[in-house]
């Protein structure tokens, strides 16, 4: 399961926005062993592409760095696909090169409900996982509905907007 | 010449777990060699079946990409550090089946 804290899942989905309809890409950082996503780094799609996202080289060796000198590594990996279901691709799971971190996919495709999903992807094999949000405030002004894909159903979950 | 290589987790089953492991050659590609001959395996994880660098890893010498420094033919000197990371990369592609 990811446990991702409310304000870090609407940064990304925030970004995953801005960037539409090309594709997002980026980390939450957390201490290395500790499987906390805490610090939020989103990244440049060195591709700018509707189909394909890929860091920057010089980006992510900096990002890299950073993270293990505060022994770091990504929790997190997220990206989104702006016209298909956020579920890994085949080009997704031959890059995933990160066994322990969380994939975490965001479909953009419909404007008003954003499909955010997780898997771990080891060595070729995709495994859905629940995502749980925690520190999420309650907004009466929410404007965005988020799909969790583990759960099948719609939920309605109250963002900062 | 002593060369220190930067390992990422994901390879670090054939360094006994170590972060960083010293190295030695003139070029990447004799680097890569030399780690092979500590840690059996580690080249074959980086290269593809022709010998070109794979598309899946980006090395780093210092602060460069080696794929605008040469590639393979990337020459080190003395000192230099090598960085091995799994390239982060994926996206919808051009899908062919649901789910794909």
């Amino acid at each position: 399961m990811l446990t991702l804290d409310a304000a870090i899942l609407d940064a990304i989905v925030a970004h995953a926005r801005r960037d539409h309809p090309d594709e997002a890409c980026g980390i939450v950082a957390g201490p290395v062993g500790s499987d906390e996503a805490r610090r939020y780094i989103p990244m440049v799609n060195a591709a700018r592409s509707m189909t394909f996202y890929e860091f920057d080289p010089g980006e992510y060796l900096r990002v890299w760095r950073e993270m293990d000198d505060s022994d770091e590594e990504p929790v997190v990996i997220y990206h989104s696909h702006t016209a298909t279901e956020a579920y890994p691709s085949r080009t997704d799971v031959s890059f995933a090169g990160w066994p322990d971190a969380h994939y975490l996919l965001v479909s953009t495709r419909e404007p008003d409900v954003t499909e955010v999903r997780s898997y771990r992807i080891v060595d070729g094999a995709v495994t859905e996982e629940p995502v749980r949000v925690v520190n999420a405030t309650v907004d009466s002004t929410a404007v965005q509905s988020y799909l969790f894909g583990h759960d099948r159903k719609p939920v309605d979950y109250e963002c900062r907007a | 010449m002593a060369i220190e290589v930067r390992v990422p987790t994901i390879l670090r089953s054939y360094t006994g777990g170590q972060k960083a492991v010293p190295g030695s050659g003139d070029t990447v590609a004799d680097l890569l060699a030399d780690l092979d001959t500590r840690h059996p395996g580690i080249r074959a994880r980086l290269l593809t079946e022709d010998g070109a660098l794979h598309r899946f890893v980006n090395v780093y010498v210092n602060d460069e990409d080696v794929r605008f420094l040469g590639g393979l033919d990337a020459k080190l000197n003395d000192g230099d550090s090598v960085t091995i990371l799994p390239a982060v990369a994926g996206g919808a592609g051009q899908r062919d089946t649901a789910g794909g």
